[in-house]
């Protein structure tokens, strides 16, 4: 035991922490039986996956994913969980879990990404930087990489007065027929 | 400092987690927070190959697809309330309007 903890950092420690975090909340989402459950589990795994954002020193990404992950799209789950589930039959959800058709495909997932993995002879090009990046992050998306960010812009208008106009009541019927009611 | 190749196993093990859930759940939210789980595999993925490369173009395609999993989630969620208002149900196997 000693000589195994020998050779251990004490980040080498916090890393495999964060992603013991990040895999045991991950299969707490997938696994759990109440949808709650699963909506804070997810909280795990997005913040073990900005714990290991930092470890790459990619310290932007990082705060980016808490601030649209955790304090967006995680806030949004909760509230179609509080939507669409009366809050007091909350344990009572998605039974049928068929674990023997789901995990073929996924041990034949691991297996080639992990022969990809195996077989090809990853090297560093350049020692890695480990500076903070936001400043030339910027500087990229202003210049080379102009056009996928208006894109993305874009795309991000289109898809929420999409949410919008599909998410909301249909007003227009309840107006005609409440005038209606008012002429008669 | 880490080493990439465990970067990118935990990328695959996410994936791959994700992928089990995508598959074996029938409930409508619990499908879309395993499509966010594997975005966030193929985030740090991205990332780590970037790191590897010593470029910042890693970071911008990870930029990009945060702002794509915003996007998806927010018309998900919406589609989920409509078919919910609708049909009082968030079981995929329920909503087969489109079938045959």
């Amino acid at each position: 035991m000693n000589q195994l903890l020998e050779g251990l950092t004490l980040s080498d420690l916090t890393f495999y922490l964060v992603a013991a975090l990040t895999i045991v909340s991950a299969a707490g989402v997938v696994f759990s039986k109440s949808i709650v459950y699963s909506a804070f589990a997810l909280l795990g795994t997005f913040g073990g996956v900005a714990g290991l954002y930092l470890f790459l020193a990619a310290d932007t990404i990082a705060i980016v994913q808490i601030m649209i992950y955790v304090g967006g799209i995680l806030v949004l789950l909760l509230f179609a969980v509080m939507m669409t589930h009366k809050i007091e039959s909350v344990d009572v959800t998605s039974r049928s879990m068929d674990l023997h058709k789901a995990l073929p495909p996924a041990v034949v997932l691991i297996a080639l990404i992990g022969v990809i993995a195996k077989k090809t002879e990853w090297k560093l090009l350049k020692a890695p930087d480990d500076n903070p990046i936001t400043a030339k992050l910027g500087d990229a998306f202003l210049g080379d990489y102009l056009l996928p960010f208006e894109v993305a812009s874009l795309v991000l208008v289109v898809a929420l007065v999409g949410a919008v106009v599909m998410a909301r009541r249909e007003v227009k019927g309840d107006f005609s027929r409440k005038a209606e009611k008012e002429s008669e | 400092m880490v080493p990439n190749e465990q970067i990118l196993g935990l990328a695959a093990v996410l994936f791959a987690v994700g992928a089990i859930g995508f598959v074996a759940r029938r409930n409508v939210l619990i499908v879309l927070m395993s499509v966010e789980l594997m975005l966030n595999a193929s985030n740090l993925a991205l990332v780590g190959y970037g790191r590897l490369r010593a470029a910042l173009d890693g970071h911008v395609f990870a930029f990009l697809v945060i702002a794509v999993a915003a996007a998806e989630a927010a018309v998900g969620l919406a589609i989920v309330i409509a078919v919910y208002r609708r049909r009082r149900t968030a079981n995929l196997d329920e909503v087969k309007t489109l079938r045959n």
